[in-house]
């Protein structure tokens, strides 16, 4: 009996029968080593043969991975030092006392702990935006995709020159509008604009075309289903993998969002982390300046922990999102 | 009285009532300027109002004039350091509503406020009686027509801070006058390439300082006239002496209150700062590995005479039109700036004062500080501050025309090329501006 092993981790599967038969009967292993089987089988049936090592294209990959993973490694080695041999030592590797837990501390209870108030505001506009985002986008793509109605085409030729036009040029218009209605200042600001998500709705619409075959939505109907109970019990369960990665998409920009907050807000108790991380930084500049620079690394680490976490939590739908929908049944 | 009398009555008793109501509606509260009394009155009331500031002392100044008095509450917002702070300030007045009551404002930029009817003129409310206790160059910058738009907070009379370790290793004596400067700065970058006499990518406000210590004048507003002239005989003076540094290569081009410029202030690569006497407060917070290597020393000058410097930086704090309660902002201004207990907590995070009392107080003139050696820095930045009173004018859109001194007169530090034709190019692009924006422009 051949050993299974994980493409990815590379752990080896049951050695015996006894142990084989144990993980047959559990349905959580077989489902998962019968996907790994399937993996083995698509990879394999590229060429028939295993894939072709290239030297050239490892080469490409390690100096992105480099690219990419150098900030990181960066903020992971510098948020460890203190203020003073931040500007002393070497920049890419430890140096002088390890200062990290202090500078968490310090971080989160800088200013009264305003920190963990522009986290708690990030969390608002990211759970509350993009949370919102995802569900209009996806309601709209739905309906875009699976219904004709008048002026389809108009709203489709809006949605895509829509995604054309930039947030900066939109951003002082957007202020000015707002501060009619006096919501500039207001977390509303930040919220409203964010729950519109044109490329979000344009996904999903692709995405529906194929996931969602048409003639279950006219079964569902004729078995006397409204619409919005077809939307939540049927075409959502289909679109999934879409809808989580319009979520990825919509959670990243909002949680990175920064020049919307930057006009919007001027009340420092409204900041997401972006910019307050920022005015931390801009506290070294000038007359009276009072550098922060360990505390600016430390809570640029402590950021960009959580999309780190969610982006490997939600991997698994991440990765089949992107190719399900393109495989017909 | 039958019905239809009745009824016309009662319309014109609400007619009366309504007109008296908005007769006393329009009356009280008028827009243009209370009284000295009014502010004691609104002290005495109590109230709400929103400081705008980025001084680090002034968390502990609202909190000691809330002590101070109980009745009234400051909301204290860092809205942003400096230009950040501006473009907040303009969407605020640009929208109508928003704006702070009291909005901690530079020098350089008070006068495109002012010119633009955002802030509150205060003479009215008894402010011309505050000139005398103020350093006479400050004072001018707030004082503009005859309208008093703000209190100074701090000045920044120029000085000449050195690193003695990095001079005494090199054997360069401390220059007196700009040519001297100049062969310190050869000497210096000879011995070592890696250090350098100063850093200077381009400041907009370091060139306006220095073109006025050398008694150029480049920018007059009278009204809507504006008058751009940046190839005066000043300015060319100034150019003479700096091209020299820029064209050979002896200044870092490492950018200002970046951490790579502490790092060289901490190690030696950078010998001299040429700046505002708000420097130190910064040296001994962020460049503690020179502890005890710096000094000051009055700022060259072109003949080595007469002593002559300029200022650089400094901010004023200035009331908005758009608040609510202006005799109550007036009031919380004249304590923040002009009384003994806040300028003391200011001077104690490490600032400069604007107040002539405290310039003069003798505590202030024998500090010693270990940062700089024991030397008394105080007495030698006075003396600076006496000889800081050019009337310097900035331009009604002086903040823009910073934002642009990177892509003009940058090019010339980028390049290595005379500074004259930077400034050229600075100059068409202000004057280009100024014609957008409506005014009356002389190049002349």
């Amino acid at each position: 009996m051949s050993t299974l092993q994980h493409p990815a981790t590379g752990a080896s599967g049951p050695a015996t029968v006894t142990e084989a038969t144990t993980t047959l009967r559990d349905p959580q292993a077989r489902s998962s080593r019968a996907s790994r089987r399937a993996e083995r089988k698509a990879e394999r049936h590229v060429d028939g043969r295993k894939p072709k090592r290239s030297g050239l294209l490892t080469a490409v990959m390690i100096v992105f991975v480099v690219y990419s993973f150098a900030p990181l490694f960066y903020l992971l080695v510098n948020s460890t030092k203190t203020q003073a041999s931040l500007l002393s030592t070497f920049g890419l590797w430890f140096g002088g006392k390890f200062n990290l837990w202090q500078n968490i501390v310090d971080t989160l209870t800088y200013n009264d702990g305003i920190f963990v108030q522009w986290l708690g505001n990030t969390l608002l506009y990211v759970v509350v935006g993009a949370g919102g985002a995802t569900l209009l986008a996806t309601i709209a793509g739905y309906g875009m995709a699976k219904f004709q109605f008048p002026g389809r085409r108009a709203v489709f030729a809006v949605v895509l020159g829509a995604i054309a036009v930039p947030g900066t040029a939109l951003a002082v218009p957007t202020f000015l509008l707002f501060s009619q209605f006096g919501l500039t200042n207001t977390p509303w600001a930040i919220i409203l604009p964010s729950l519109i998500s044109p490329f979000g709705m344009y996904l999903i619409w692709t995405y529906a075309v194929d996931a969602i075959p048409a003639e279950l939505l006219e079964a569902a109907r004729m078995d006397g289903a409204g619409e919005f109970r077809i939307f939540f019990t049927i075409a959502l369960r289909l679109l999934a993998p879409g809808v989580v990665t319009v979520l990825l998409f919509a959670v990243v920009a909002t949680w990175n969002n920064y020049f919307l907050p930057l006009i919007m807000l001027s009340d420092p108790k409204w900041y997401p982390l972006t910019v307050g991380l920022n005015q931390w930084n801009a506290q070294a500049t000038g007359s009276g300046a009072e550098p922060i620079y360990n505390l600016v690394v430390t809570g640029s680490l402590l950021t960009i922990i959580p999309i780190v976490v969610a982006f490997l939590f939600l991997q698994r739908f991440w990765q089949s999102g992107l190719a399900a929908g393109s495989v017909k049944a | 009285m039958n019905k239809r009398l009745r009824r016309g009555l009662s319309a014109v008793a609400i007619g009366v009532t309504a007109a008296v109501a908005l007769a006393a509606c329009a009356s009280g509260g008028s827009s243009s300027g209370g009284s000295s009394d009014d502010i004691s009155k609104a002290l005495k009331d109590g109230g709400t109002l929103t400081y705008w500031s980025w001084t680090p002392s002034a968390k502990d100044q609202v909190a000691a004039f809330e002590k101070a008095y109980p009745k009234v509450k400051v909301k204290l917002v860092n809205a942003g350091t400096g230009a950040d702070q501006y473009t907040k300030l303009q969407n605020t007045i640009k929208a109508g509503s928003g704006a702070p009551d009291v909005a901690q404002v530079e020098y350089y930029a008070l006068p495109q406020f002012a010119l633009s009817d955002s802030l509150l003129d205060l003479s009215s409310y008894g402010f011309g009686d505050l000139k005398d206790k103020f350093a006479t160059s400050t004072w001018n910058s707030v004082d503009m027509d005859g309208k008093i738009y703000g209190l100074p907070q701090d000045s920044g009379p120029m000085a000449l801070f050195y690193n003695k370790k990095v001079f005494d290793e090199y054997g360069i004596a401390v220059p007196k006058t700009w040519d001297e400067y100049v062969a310190a700065a050869k000497k210096l970058h000879e011995a070592d390439p890696d250090a350098y006499i100063a850093a200077d990518s381009g400041d907009a406000g370091f060139t306006t300082s220095m073109i006025a210590q050398a008694g150029g004048t480049p920018f007059t507003t009278k009204g809507d006239e504006v008058t751009i002239n940046l190839e005066d005989a000043g300015t060319k003076k100034w150019t003479k002496t700096w091209d020299q540094l820029v064209e050979q290569g002896l200044l870092s081009k490492t950018v200002g209150w970046s951490d790579d410029w502490y790092k060289q202030l901490g190690n030696g690569q950078i010998a001299t700062l040429i700046t505002g006497a708000w420097m130190p407060g910064n040296l001994e917070a962020s460049v503690a590995d020179a502890s005890g290597d710096w000094r000051v020393a009055p700022m060259p000058t072109y003949d080595g005479g007469t002593a002559q410097t300029a200022n650089n930086g400094g901010s004023a704090e200035a009331v908005m039109k758009q608040s609510k309660n202006p005799a109550l902002a007036a009031g919380f201004l004249k304590w923040l700036n002009s009384s003994k207990e806040s300028t003391g907590i200011f001077m104690k995070s490490g600032g400069f004062p604007s107040t002539t009392a405290d310039l003069e107080s003798s505590a202030f003139l024998d500090e010693k500080p270990e940062y700089f050696g024991g030397q008394q820095i105080n007495k030698v930045l006075v003396d600076a501050s006496k000889s800081s009173d050019n009337d310097f004018t900035y331009l009604p859109y002086q903040v823009y025309a910073n934002s642009v001194y990177a892509d003009t007169v940058g090019q010339s530090y980028e390049n290595g090329t005379s500074l004259e034709s930077g400034l050229a190019a600075w100059q068409k692009a202000l004057a280009k501006y100024g014609k957008d924006q409506g005014f009356t422009l002389s190049s002349k």
